[in-house]
């Protein structure tokens, strides 16, 4: 029990930024303003299920899981090439893959933007190729290529981190006793590097679901997400119970996949968030 | 490494503290805070008004009104003067949000054209003064569109398909809707909500996209052909792309007013009102008309200004240009069936 009081500061940043933030929404999301002062209502929540709030709900689960697939498919063959003891340049990429998260990250969505533009970077080289334009600014294709740019590195990174922690002995004893790479690659790296996966997809899906920033300059505003929902809720409606109830929504459902993928982490021995 | 380190840090403390000694050089008597529209006052007027009444100025801006009711609202910042539009300064005089301001201390504002004055949201100017006026339309890029541009209906010409950007903001795109369809833009009624939703469910395929302050770069960029636009952004975008053109639909329009208010919140109203009147100076508002290139309430500053523009009826309408034009209302208790019709022509 020594030394307890080095923890106090962190319990009460916890407390005052964390949870009483926290509470505040989940009071705002189930209290309704009468004329004899607030009363305890569920309307709010239930107004969440409505088919058109579920529409939004479910189109921003469809894009962050889409994202998230291709983050996992990208990433992880770099994650690979990065861990590998053989490769010289590690460093260097790592570095590559890093700094670009230094600069903001709206600034590098508003980049892209001009990119991906009619008369962009992107187009005036495809035409200079003698190649048809491509229109995909402004649509969902647009949504999920700025999903996947922004939070691959958050794949990469601790799929890396399993992966180069990973017991050399036990790849060469497989080879030792005759496996070939890809049943080495199915039977160990694979399984051992999953605590890794798993933080990995909560980190690029957590950020995927809940965006509106990319949505609004990416999409073009075609579409809602819950983030643009919710923030229209508190800005131009000024319906902060709403916006309250659907932000719990949001933060149940997070927990709920936090909960199932934390027990796949224990399952498989790490442990990386939970 | 270590050693890199200890330089950066000593780096930065040399920094930090030659930042504060510059920070003290300039000491004003008083400061006050100006909460203000995002590229909507040439910045040099500021310095200006530090230097001859020695009152330092904290300049912040915002992007919406609703943005800037939001941060006065909840009571976390202490701004004296802002510059809502019309159907916000209602709803901040309903709320009790406004102080009144002391005309006496403010004699420039005879300069105010009278048909600026007591306006409806502030029949009797007690909180308001008036700092620019315009108008939504059109603004179309005369290489790329070859029919007349006289109605809102051309937003929902097949033939423009993709080229079309409209408003992220549900206020200004249902009432181009509404507008189209013969209704008043502060409509309370359902049935014609329901049918300006489906008619905005079917221009969607048609729409690039719903966009905010970044339209002027890309109607600049000839990205599109057509784009619903404020008056004054159009202005701006004409000078920087001369195959631009803007036009005023004849079904109508939202006018609109942003003006000069002090909010309780002020711990100044004397300096805020200097400013107010400051910004009223003939050469100041002059100044600041010719920088953003939104329509002065101004008379002098008006006349000041280059007689091109000022003669264009559609940057500087007469009374009688006016009449289907019509001002935002505060909605209050209706707002939330405007936000379900945009939601459902956002979620479909």
């Amino acid at each position: 029990m020594k030394r307890n009081w080095l923890a106090y500061p962190y319990i009460l940043w916890i407390l005052v930024f964390v949870l009483f933030p926290m509470v505040l929404v989940l009071g705002y999301g189930v209290v309704v303003k009468t004329d004899t002062g607030f009363a305890l209502t569920l309307q709010h929540l239930q107004r969440v299920f409505e088919p058109i709030y579920l529409k939004v709900i479910w189109r921003s689960i469809v894009l962050a899981f889409i994202s998230t697939v291709i983050c996992l498919f990208l990433g992880y063959p770099v994650a690979m090439i990065l861990a590998n003891q053989n490769f010289k340049q590690r460093n260097v990429f790592l570095a590559l893959i890093v700094i670009p998260m230094w600069m903001n990250f709206l600034a590098r969505t508003y980049a892209w933007m001009s990119l991906l533009e009619r008369n962009g970077l992107i187009n005036q080289f495809l035409n200079f190729l003698g190649l048809p334009n491509l229109n995909i600014l402004y649509t969902d294709y647009a949504v999920v290529l700025g999903m996947v740019y922004n939070f691959l590195p958050f794949m990469i990174l601790p799929i890396y981190a399993v992966l180069s922690k990973t017991d050399r002995s036990l790849i060469e004893a497989a080879e030792d006793l005759g496996a070939t790479p890809s049943v080495i690659f199915r039977r160990i790296t694979f399984p051992l590097s999953l605590p890794g996966v798993f933080a990995g997809i909560i980190m690029v899906f957590l950020p995927a679901v809940t965006t509106f920033a990319i949505s609004r300059l990416l999409g073009g505003g075609h579409y809602m997400l819950i983030g643009n929902l919710i923030e229209q809720q508190f800005l131009t409606t000024q319906d902060w119970s709403f916006g309250a109830a659907l932000s719990t929504v949001l933060l149940i459902g997070i927990l709920l996949i936090m909960k199932v993928l934390g027990r796949y982490e224990r399952d498989s021995g790490g442990g990386v968030l939970w | 490494m270590k050693n890199l380190g200890k330089i950066l840090l000593v780096g930065i403390l040399i920094l930090s503290v030659s930042l504060t000694i510059t920070g003290c050089s300039k000491k004003y008597e008083t400061t006050i805070k100006v909460y203000n529209w995002g590229d909507y006052i040439d910045e040099e007027v500021i310095t200006q008004f530090e230097e001859q009444y020695n009152i330092g100025v904290i300049y912040d801006i915002f992007a919406t009104n609703e943005d800037m009711y939001v941060k006065l609202s909840s009571g976390g910042a202490d701004y004296d003067v802002a510059f809502p539009s019309d159907y916000m300064i209602k709803r901040m005089i309903d709320e009790d949000m406004l102080l009144p301001i002391d005309l006496n201390n403010v004699p420039n504002y005879r300069h105010i054209e009278d048909r600026f004055k007591d306006l409806e949201f502030d029949p009797s100017n007690e909180y308001s003064v008036p700092y620019m006026w315009g108008t939504v339309g059109i603004l179309y890029n005369k290489t790329m569109v070859d029919d007349p541009v006289e109605s809102w209906e051309i937003l929902w010409d097949e033939k423009y398909a993709k080229q079309i950007f409209m408003l992220d903001s549900q206020r200004d795109s249902i009432a181009v809707a509404l507008k189209l369809l013969g209704y008043s833009l502060n409509t309370r009624n359902i049935e014609e909500l329901e049918e300006a939703k489906e008619l905005l469910i079917r221009q969607k395929p048609l729409v690039l996209a719903y966009v905010g302050d970044e339209v002027k770069d890309k109607m600049i960029g000839n990205e599109a052909a057509l784009a619903v636009v404020w008056s004054g952004d159009a202005v701006y975008m004409m000078s920087e792309n001369p195959d631009l053109e803007y036009a005023i639909p004849k079904e109508g329009t939202n006018l609109w007013f942003d003006s000069m208010v002090i909010p309780k919140t002020s711990k100044n109203k004397e300096a805020a009102e200097k400013f107010i009147n400051f910004m009223l100076e003939t050469e100041i508002a002059f100044k600041n008309a010719d920088y953003i290139g939104y329509a002065t309430p101004h008379k002098e500053a008006r006349a000041m200004l280059d007689e091109e523009l000022t003669s264009d009826k559609t940057f500087y309408p007469d009374p009688e240009d006016l009449t289907n034009t019509e001002v935002f209302k505060d909605l209050a208790d209706f707002l939330p069936e405007y936000d379900r019709i945009w939601t459902e022509v956002k979620a479909n």
